[in-house]
Parts: structure tokens; sequence; C-alpha cells
């Protein structure tokens, strides 16, 4: 029962990623990178993270996506728009994409995967949370003064205007 | 229901496949249903409630009374039995598919409340950040009926919603931490665990701190924005915009949108309930109210008592509709980002000096 729910989940997250990338229309990709991030916060679950996949959904869904689909439909003429399928350099795309394909085959046949019985989900909240607040406290500091310094000059450039 | 759901869980003797299949239809079916007898409640109490704040009678006629209960089961007939029309210059996958979106962002809403300490969405760890991700869905299915209508009024009603949903959503987050706060767990269990202290609705979040308190009418107001319901209505301001984002659908299709619209109200008197008003707990423990013939299984069950709360959060929702005007784009902006912020933001800090000084850490 879990493999085929995740069979499933596995093709959704694929196929709409394949839209996203192949669409001739940007209103589409946009659309079914939705199912996309559903997809891979299901997937998520599947690896008992059930933190993150909320959180995925809550800020990739609920947040990135819908500022995505605002821009986009600012954009005129969406539908016609050809920009998002033109080539160039072509021979550097296919060297880096060879690259990227390599590292990643080489990362995935040399990783000792955990391959035993699927272990009971646990809640993981309190220990995200132990570990934000003790060990990773810098890294999370930083990070939000970093977000905080993002907010303040994106609040600057939008109120330039007015003067 | 135990009962049923023990059933399920059993597998029923068939083969895990069909069990699974057959329990997820059942289950649907049951949600499906009680979206459905609720919205057909709802939309006949919200006529009656305008019609007493207008002093009018509301509907009359259809029926058995002199009430008009059956009015809204004659407007759904008259819906199911509309001409489905789809205009030509609309973008027709997006069209069709935009209305079940909406409705399923809803949908797994309601697969997440709580009608009592044993359902599932109470013992999941994180049910209420289940409850608070899962209804952000809705807004895509919004925009996506906005874009494909290929309408002006549409996609200008599909923006409005767009900034609304975005921008209130942070200030609903923000509340959700103060209560957090109090509970230490996003466990709806764990939160209404909390409250049911036994000096039943002294015991509530409502009345913990006075910050509290407005913190829960900071959090009506910005689920009433989440909605799009009046005052916050500009999505579909129907005096400017015709209809918004659903001007162009018809029959059934509009009735999807029709349909999530009235279930959100509930979904916003749910979580009201849960993080301010108790959850299921009942509002007091006697337990002589249990003996009385019929009424006293309703005062024992817990659905009873979310259902209830939720439903008096739901008029309150209506009253405001019929009694304060539309919000212009600028004012709603200013009430979400200078006005809801700033105070929730306060409040978590305020609601922190409070358990210090009470020592309640």
């Amino acid at each position: 029962m879990k493999e085929l729910l995740f069979v499933f989940f596995a093709v959704i997250t694929v196929v709409s990623a394949g839209i996203v990338s192949f669409s001739r229309n940007l209103i589409y990709s946009v659309f079914s990178l939705m199912a996309t991030f559903i997809g891979v916060a299901a997937l998520y679950v599947f690896l008992a993270a059930d933190f993150i996949a909320l959180a995925q959904i809550m800020v990739y869904v609920g947040g990135i996506l819908v500022l995505l689909i605002f821009g986009v439909m600012l954009t005129q003429k969406i539908s016609t728009v050809t920009i998002t399928h033109l080539s160039v350099n072509r021979v550097w795309i296919v060297f880096l994409g060879l690259l990227l394909l390599g590292g990643l085959g080489y990362t995935i046949f040399n990783t000792s995967w955990f391959t035993g019985e699927m272990r009971a989900a646990e809640p993981t909240v309190k220990a995200i949370g132990n570990l934000l607040m003790g060990k990773y406290l810098l890294a999370f500091e930083v990070a939000s003064v970093l977000l905080l310094g993002a907010l303040i000059g994106a609040a600057t450039i939008a109120r330039k205007e007015e003067q | 229901m135990q009962g049923i759901i023990s059933l399920f869980e059993s597998g029923l003797g068939l083969p895990e496949l069909w069990a699974f299949v057959i329990g997820v239809v059942v289950f649907s079916l049951l949600i499906f249903l009680f979206i459905a007898l609720f919205v057909i409640v709802a939309v006949w109490l919200e006529r009656k409630v305008s019609a007493v704040i207008q002093d009018r009678w509301g509907p009359m006629r259809a029926g058995l009374t002199i009430q008009g209960e059956l009015q809204t089961i004659a407007d759904t007939v008259k819906l199911l039995m509309k001409e489905d029309i789809i205009p030509k210059p609309v973008d027709k996958l997006l069209f069709i598919l935009a209305p079940f979106i909406v409705f399923t962002a809803t949908f797994m809403v309601f697969a997440g409340i709580p009608l009592g300490p044993n359902a599932y969405s109470g013992t999941f760890d994180l049910g209420l950040f289940y409850l608070i991700a899962i209804s952000s869905l809705g807004v895509i299915g919004i925009v996506m009926a906005g874009w494909a209508s290929n309408n002006k009024w549409s996609l200008y009603g599909a923006m409005r919603s767009v900034a609304q949903i975005v921008s209130y959503e942070i200030p609903i987050a923000l509340i959700l931490i103060a209560v957090v706060m109090y509970s230490g767990s996003f466990s709806v269990k764990e939160i209404i665990a909390t409250q049911d202290t036994g000096y039943g609705i002294f015991g509530w979040f409502l009345f913990r701190n006075p910050f509290m308190f407005v913190a829960a009418i900071l959090f009506l107001i910005a689920g009433t924005a989440e909605n799009n319901r009046t005052p916050f209505d500009l999505p579909e301001s129907e005096s400017e915009l015709i209809a918004g984002f659903h001007t162009e659908y018809t029959g059934m299709r509009f009735a999807f949108f029709f349909l999530a619209e009235y279930a959100n109200m509930f979904v916003v008197g749910v979580l009201l309930a849960i993080l301010f008003l108790g959850g299921y707990a009942p509002i007091w423990h006697v337990a002589a109210l249990a003996d009385i013939p019929v009424l006293g299984w309703f005062f024992g069950s817990s659905g009873f008592w979310i259902i209830l709360k939720a439903m008096l959060v739901v008029i309150i929702q209506m009253w405001f509709r019929w009694t304060f005007p539309r919000l212009r784009v600028d004012q709603l902006m200013y009430t979400a980002w200078k006005v809801l912020i700033p105070f929730t933001m306060a409040i978590i800090v305020l609601n922190g000096i409070w358990m210090k000084l009470f020592n309640l850490i």
C-alpha cells in the first residue's frame, strides 16, 4: 500500500516537474509547479519529516508560489511568451548538465543507503526546536539577520518612488 | 463514529488496497455530506441573519413552517439544473480545474478538523500547523480561476485575493505563536487540554490574559479577511467587479466556489474555537446534563461542543457582513501591515513578559 502511494506521489512530482520545464505556456509551468511542491511535500511525509512537509506547503505553495504567480500574471502577453524556452549557450548547458548528472549519479551509487524496515514516524518538531535553539543557534540568528536585511532592503526599494 | 473507524482500520477482511480505497471513498463522502449540510444550513442562516439586521423577514415561503428553511435546498436544485457554460475565450483546462482546487483545499482542511480527542488530527503532533498550512492552498485555485476566465474583472479579483491572503496569513501565523507559547505544542489535543482546566470558560486562552483577548479579536479579523468575506470581500466586490474571480462560472462550477467559501467560514470558526474557546472541551462539566434524554447525548459528545462554538463564530462573521462597509484596497493593506502585524508582534512580546511575571514558563 505504502509503495503504491509512494509511486503515485513520485509520478506526480516528476511529471509535473516535466511540465514545468517543457510547457510552452508560462502560466501552465507555474501552476504545475504547485503539483511539484505538493508531491515533494508528500515525499517528505514518507521520510517521516512531518514538520518539513508542512513547512514546504506553507512556505513554498502558500507563499513563494503565490508570489511567483503574481509576478507571472503581471507579465504582458504571458500566453505567447517565448523567452521561457529560448536556448542559449547550448554547449555550456550540455556540459553543465552532464556534470550535474555525473555528480548526482556518483553520489547515488556511492552512498550506503539505509535499507531496513520502515521505522515508525516520530514527531520531529521538538528535536528541530532544540537544535535551532541549541547547537545551531548561531546559524539560525545569522539567517534571521540576513532575512531582516532583505526585508528592509525590499521596503526601501519599494518606497523610493514615492519621494 | 469510533466503531466505524475501527471497522475500517481492521480492513473489513478485504485486501489492503481495496480496504484503503473503500475507506477513502466512504470518509470523503462523509466529509462532503457534512460540508453540504453545513452550507445548506449556513446559507439559510445568513439570509435570516441579514433579514434580522435589515429589519426584513427573509425567506418565508419554501418549507414546512413559515421560516423558509427549505429555501437553500430549492436553490441547490436550481444550481444543479443550470446550464454549464464555458465561454470560448477561456483557458479551458485551467478554467475547469480551478473550482476543484479551491474545493479540494477546503476539503483537506475538513479532514483535519478534530471533532474529539481521538480524531487523527488531534493526536497528530502538528495538527494545528496542518490546518493553517492546507488552508493556504485555496488561493492558488482562486488565481487560476481569475486568470483562466480571460476577463478583466476576474483577473482584478484574483490579484486582490492574492495580495489579501498573502498579507493576512502573517498575522494568523503570529497569533498561532502566541497561543503555542501557552500550550507548548502544536498538537490540537495538547492545546485543548491546556484550556480544559476545570474552570469552564475561565480556562480558555481567550481569558488567560488581556493580550490573548485582543489576539482572539485580531484572529477573527484576519480569518474573515482570509475567507474573502465582507468587509474584506474585495476579490468579488459585486459593485466594482461584478463577481470577481468567479464572474464567468455558472451552475455547479460556481457552486463549488460557493461551497468552499461557506465551508471556510466554518474552518475559521473551528480554528478560533481550538485556539481560544477550548475546542471540543465542554463549556461546563456537569454530569447531570448527560442524563437529559435526547440533549444529554449532545452535551456528552465532544463534537457537539466544537460545532456549537464554531457556529457561534460563523454567526459573528455573518453579523460582520451585514454591518460593516467594504474596505478600500489601500485600507485593506493598511489594516494588515500597519495594524494587525505590529499588534500581533506586541502581543507575542507582552505574552512573554506576562508569562515570566506570573511564573507560567
